[in-house]
């Protein structure tokens, strides 16, 4: 099982901020294709990949990250601290 | 180094007198140079209620302890604070604060605006502004990635 968490506009369009998936899926962008095929709001929150960032066990990583051996998977918009 | 997020408030004041003491009583580190940086909640035209801001509590302090530790070897600091808020924030209050000690003043400055630079773009906050006509969450900026250029 994989732990997939979504912060800010992404966890409010997907409407969850986490959820554990079943997935075959190789890389974080297999992964959000299957995302997307799954329901509307996850079509409309994945609508613009590149106003997203991702990160795979809280590494700040590609869409072509693989996912073998992750545990956790993190969506969220460009970050906006300081 | 120290690394703190926090929900309350913090006096900038308070943790900038410890944060010297600190760095420059030390006859090991020597600190001749202190700089500091407070991020304060911004309301120009008096239509703010509050900010708030969402983190990542698995990756904000690991993201941040690196940027600290490169920071540290880059420009040999003999010390460095951060403090960073979450949840709800009233306009005026502090935000953040970075604090630098270094034997001079160019390498505690080189390290501030790093860290700074860092932690605007790649430490995982989110800022959501809320005011009399709704909320929206604070787009991030271009020339705020650009500023990351420099440091590679």
């Amino acid at each position: 099982m994989l732990n997939i968490v979504y912060f800010a506009w992404v966890r409010e369009r997907i409407g969850l901020p986490r959820e554990k998936v079943e997935t075959a899926a190789a890389t974080v962008a297999d992964l959000v294709a299957e995302l997307i095929a799954r329901e509307e709001r996850y079509a409309v929150a994945f609508a613009d990949i590149s106003a997203l960032r991702v990160a795979v066990d809280q590494e700040l990583v590609g869409f072509d990250a693989p996912l073998a051996g992750v545990r956790e998977v993190a969506f969220f918009p460009p970050m906006t601290g300081g | 180094m120290v690394v703190r997020l926090q929900e309350w408030a913090f006096d900038a004041g308070a943790e900038l007198n410890r944060f010297s003491a600190n760095v420059t009583s030390s006859k090991v580190n020597g600190a001749g140079a202190v700089v500091s940086f407070t991020g304060v909640v911004r309301d120009t035209d008096d239509r703010l209620i509050r900010m708030e801001i969402e983190h990542y509590p698995a990756m904000t302090g690991p993201a941040i302890e690196a940027m600290v530790d490169h920071a540290t070897g880059c420009w040999g600091l003999a010390g460095a604070l951060v403090i960073h808020r979450y949840g709800a924030l009233e306009p005026g209050a502090p935000i953040m604060m970075v604090a630098t000690a270094a034997r001079h003043r160019a390498d505690a400055f080189a390290a501030a605006e790093y860290l700074m630079d860092f932690l605007k773009s790649r430490a995982p906050f989110w800022k959501k502004e809320v005011t009399k006509q709704g909320a929206t969450w604070v787009a991030a900026r271009d020339d705020d990635e650009q500023a990351l250029d420099r440091w590679t």
